[in-house]
């Protein structure tokens, strides 16, 4: 993209804005765009300006267009297209990631716990092709146990006690600081342990096999270092250097220097909803929809998504399409009546005494009125003092 | 180690700790006879379990025994069994022929044929084509098809319509097709031989063309030949019996055989009654239709003590007669009388309708190309072979490549080589020479060798350009016709409870404008159509609505007053609601919650 002069687009801003012309700014910018290429007149500048004007009121989405029912459908016909078995393994070979109808409901959903959390590290400028850089990084941020630096392990159960020997190479090749490592580990197994250089020795507190076992187990998965709620890592060259994790703590990531705080994602929702905020939880909802639907081969426009993402993240927080979210917050009873756990709301409209003013459309559906949409969304209104004027 | 537990008939009953020592002990002595031959048993190494069935039900089928890579059955046994010293059932008592079920199929090796034989395997097939059932027995060349279609065309094979008993003459089955003039098929399997499909055949042996025509036949539609079907091709029966008897009551009443009189409860048209005779029974070979009283019955009524105005017990008898059904039609076929287990009046009547193929009627073929009739073309238009053959059928080309039912195309040239020579073909699957003998066949009578030949337009009489494949392929009629599913209602019954229309063809009912139709009338913001298809023309209902309290008013029609059952004489106003809605309001007052209408001039 060529860098256009400021003075046109401000130019040509000014034109618009004098024709009356609402445009967002990527219009301004391609108008100038063409301006400059085409080396068009002030008369012609004009002119383009005004038709682009008629065309953008054209295409327009009219009042009273049925823009939820068509969202729905829009979504909801390729959807029953979506195969319920998908547990693929999509670009990172070695991830998990779940897709398909699954994801997509569970975004809709507004779950706070998605099943296979993750997320794609990236690196600024001038670490992004450093991979001794992001090697290291990759190791404290991926979990380590104990077991990942052992070099030899065994339970004696003659002399009741756990032997370890730690391997110098791996704690190397990990990156790992040696001293942290037996300061943890010191820490974790305070009155248990003795070390010996490179030997650690665990007793149990109690001389039971049963102990002893489960001492084993716990030196073995120790965790020596990582970020929490991180599990596995995945280093990966792209186009540059990018590191895929199971798990995902986005708040503690983007406080690593290095770490690209632009780029970098997780595809939790509600943790880029904690950790910066709902525009940028609403972005996250229509970027995994769209690429969840996007990778099973279907093509969805992005305003039907943005509509759902707008409702979910219109009251400030992330809320979830169905009885539990927007669906259970209508205002009409016999809207959420008509929709699930008719009973319920019932009752409670009962006890409540609540009134239904009758303004949506299912309401007037049930009491068999036209609806305040489309053609039933206009009415005739008469000046009551045209009389006196006469 | 663990022991191999053992079941019988999924029941476990022991244990064994050589499993598979047992499972081959076992099975020596079913072949020696010294356990019944019946008797199928499995050893599933991945689970360590023996499997052990002998209840009935169970599919099994034939296979020859082989005992180190040599089948067990010899010449010598072929040349006894020609002779006629040695049966069937002595091959299994001799242990050469087993019958093995699905379970233990598992555990064996099957050889297809001889020349695939080896050491390993522990069985041969008899031939091939008997690891094929009934239906897709029926498939010729179903080798050379891909499988939906095999699986497809056996589902289709049970639906066609053909002979299906001898004695139907006889019977009163409540719904019966019966196909005229069945045909042997043309092209036949070894398996149609082994199951007699020959004595009970369920289609007709049709002339071909594989072209398109005007475009009346896209998409899985077929053309007919007109002449063909006024020969007879395809024409069937539809029989449907009616019953009725003669119940008795407790208190000595019963029902009665008659034309009703005048004054009974529910008295029908006299029309209606018009094709009985005296005993109250139709009179066979009378043409009824949709309403027509078959059976003239009354019954008592259903209280006893049922007073009129003057205080007397009438005893006023129901109609209860027996009416053909909706939308159905024929002539009555048989009537017979007779009685049932208690000794009453029992009467059956069989009423019979043709059926000559019409718009939709399915056909299909045996290699599931099914369709149905788009175009029933008068045999002048349709298109000629040099030699004069008008074909009866004409099936689009595009039928075929997609769904590689490559069975169809041979069947084809194999039924005209049949044809041609005089005797049937046998297309059994995995019986490779057939395609050359019958191409050979073909070139001997002057023909193409893949069946193509020249046709000639029936409306102009010039050659059609392209080369027509022809052929002849067996084809059915299936059981799903036209008249029995066209269906169309503008008014009609409504249910008592929710006052909307009745659903289903048999009761006349609307058809359904469903939650997703209603969907996209509102996303084309359509709101007016919406009204008219959910209210207008479905339970509209003018309530008069107290605009005291909100709660629905009642007008009294003797002293022509609207009133309140709680304000009593306050305004009222007539509101157009859906009878459903009224409904949801009486059912909330019936569940103590007290819904009330506010009620404002229109906007």
């Amino acid at each position: 993209m060529e860098i256009i002069d400021k003075k046109i687009i401000e130019k040509v801003e000014k034109i618009a804005k004098k024709k009356k012309a609402e445009f967002p700014e990527s219009y301004i910018y391609d108008i100038s765009e063409a301006y400059v290429r085409r080396e068009l007149t002030e008369k012609e500048l004009e002119t383009l300006i005004i038709r682009v004007r008629k065309a953008y009121e054209r295409a327009r989405v009219e009042a009273g267009e049925a823009v939820g029912t068509v969202a729905a459908q829009s979504v909801g016909e390729p959807g029953t297209q979506m195969t319920m078995r998908t547990f693929h393994y999509a670009g990172v070979a070695e991830l998990n990631v779940t897709l398909g109808l699954p994801r997509l409901i569970e975004i809709v959903d507004a779950r706070k716990k998605i099943s296979t959390p993750t997320m794609a590290i990236y690196f600024e400028d001038d670490k992004k092709e450093d991979e001794e850089f992001v090697k290291r990084l990759a190791n404290r941020i991926g979990k380590s146990t104990m077991n990942d630096i052992l070099k030899d392990f065994y339970i004696n159960y003659a002399e009741m006690k756990v032997d370890g020997i730690i391997d110098e190479e791996k704690i190397e090749d990990k990156r790992l600081d040696k001293d942290e490592i037996l300061a943890n580990v010191e820490k974790a197994f305070k009155k248990v342990i003795t070390i010996n250089d490179n030997k650690l020795t665990f007793e149990p507190a109690k001389p039971s096999i049963r102990e002893l076992r489960l001492l084993a187990d716990k030196v073995r998965y120790l965790q020596i270092s990582g970020v929490k709620n991180i599990g596995k890592v995945i280093i990966r060259k792209e186009d540059e250097w990018i590191i895929h994790t199971e798990g995902s703590n986005l708040g503690d990531i983007l406080e690593i220097d290095g770490v690209d705080k632009v780029r970098t994602t997780t595809n939790d929702i509600h943790e880029i909803e904690t950790v910066l905020g709902i525009e940028a939880a609403r972005n996250s909802i229509i970027n995994e929809a769209l690429r969840t639907l996007e990778e099973q081969g279907l093509s969805v426009d992005v305003r039907h998504i943005m509509l759902v993402a707008d409702m979910m993240a219109a009251e400030g927080s992330v809320r979830s399409i169905g009885r539990h979210g927007i669906s259970g917050e209508k205002s009409s009873v016999l809207a959420r009546a008509a929709f699930e756990e008719t009973g319920k709301h019932l009752l409670r409209a009962s006890i409540r005494g609540e009134v239904d003013k009758l303004t949506g459309i299912i309401e007037n559906i049930i009491i068999g009125q036209p609806i305040p949409l489309g053609t039933g969304s206009v009415g005739v209104a008469m000046k009551s003092n045209k009389n006196k004027s006469k | 180690m663990n022991k191999a537990k053992i079941y019988i008939n999924g029941e476990l009953i022991g244990t064994c700790d050589d499993p598979i020592d047992f499972v081959g002990e076992m099975r020596e002595k079913r072949r020696s006879g010294e356990v019944s031959d019946e008797m199928n048993i499995t050893y599933y190494e991945e689970t360590d379990e023996v499997y052990i069935f002998n209840d009935p039900g169970r599919a099994r089928r034939p296979l020859i025994i082989v005992k180190e890579g040599v089948p067990l059955l010899e010449e010598k046994h072929m040349d006894e069994l020609e002779k006629g010293e040695i049966r069937w059932d002595d091959f299994i008592k001799l242990g050469i022929v087993e019958y093995l079920d699905a379970e233990e199929e598992e555990n064996s090796y099957i050889a297809m044929g001889l020349n695939s034989l080896n050491e390993d395997h522990t069985h041969l097939e008899i031939d091939p084509s008997t690891m094929l059932g009934i239906c897709a027995g029926i498939i010729p060349f179903s080798d050379h098809n891909s499988s939906p279609r095999n699986t497809m065309e056996a589902g289709m094979t049970k639906q066609a319509l053909g002979l299906y008993v001898s004695n139907y003459a006889l019977r009163t089955d409540t719904r019966a097709h019966l196909l005229h003039h069945p045909q042997t098929p043309l092209v036949k399997t070894r398996i149609i031989d082994a199951t007699n499909y020959d004595k009970r055949p369920s289609g007709q042996n049709f002339v071909v063309a594989v072209m398109s025509f005007e475009g009346y036949n896209m998409e899985d539609s077929l053309i007919l030949n007109k002449s063909s079907l006024e020969r007879g091709m395809s024409r069937s029966s539809f029989f449907r019996s009616y019953e009725a008897s003669e119940r008795r009551y407790p208190g000595g009443q019963e029902d009665k055989f008659e034309i009703p009189e005048k004054g009974v409860r529910g008295y029908r048209s006299e029309e209606a009654y018009r094709h009985l005779d005296e005993d109250g029974i139709v009179n066979p070979e009378s043409y009824v239709e949709s309403g027509d009283v078959l059976i003239g019955k009354t019954s008592p009524p259903r209280f006893l003590e049922e007073i009129d105005e003057f205080g007397t017990v009438a005893e006023r008898r129901r109609e209860t007669s027996v009416t053909v059904r909706h939308g159905e039609k024929g002539v009555v076929d048989a009537v017979l009388l007779t009685e049932t287990v208690e000794g009453s009046k029992l009467a059956k009547i069989r009423v019979r309708d043709t059926r000559q193929p019409e718009f939709g009627d399915k056909f299909a073929s045996r290699h599931g190309q099914k369709g149905v009739v788009g175009l029933i073309l008068s045999q002048e238009d349709v298109p000629f072979t040099e030699d004069g053959v008008v074909p009866d059928l004409i099936v689009n080309p595009h039928a075929i490549p997609s769904r590689m039912s490559v069975g169809q195309v041979i069947e084809m040239v194999a039924g005209k080589a049949g044809c041609m020579e005089g005797h049937r073909i046998d297309g059994t699957p995995f019986n490779d020479d057939m395609e050359q003998i019958t191409k050979d066949a073909l070139t001997a009578n002057g023909f193409e060798s893949a069946g193509c030949e020249s046709l000639y337009s029936g409306t102009t009489g010039e050659r059609i350009e392209a080369e027509i494949f022809v052929g002849v392929a067996y084809y059915q009629k299936l059981h799903h016709m036209t008249t029995d599913k066209v269906y169309a209602r503008s008014r009609g019954p409504v249910q008592v409870l929710t006052r909307q229309p009745t659903e289903g063809r048999a009761r006349e009912g609307g058809l359904r404008f469903g939650e997703m139709e209603r969907d996209c009338l509102i996303a084309h913001g359509a709101a007016l159509a919406l009204k008219e298809r959910l209210l207008d023309e479905s339970d509209k209902y003018e309530a008069i609505i107290c605009g005291d309290c909100g709660m629905i008013s009642v007008y009294d029609k003797i002293r022509d007053k609207k009133y309140c059952p709680i304000c009593g004489d306050v305004d009222s106003y007539p509101v157009e609601i859906s009878y459903a809605f009224k409904l949801l309001l009486d059912e909330l007052k019936s569940l103590c919650i007290f819904p009330k209408l506010v009620l404002e001039d229109k906007a």
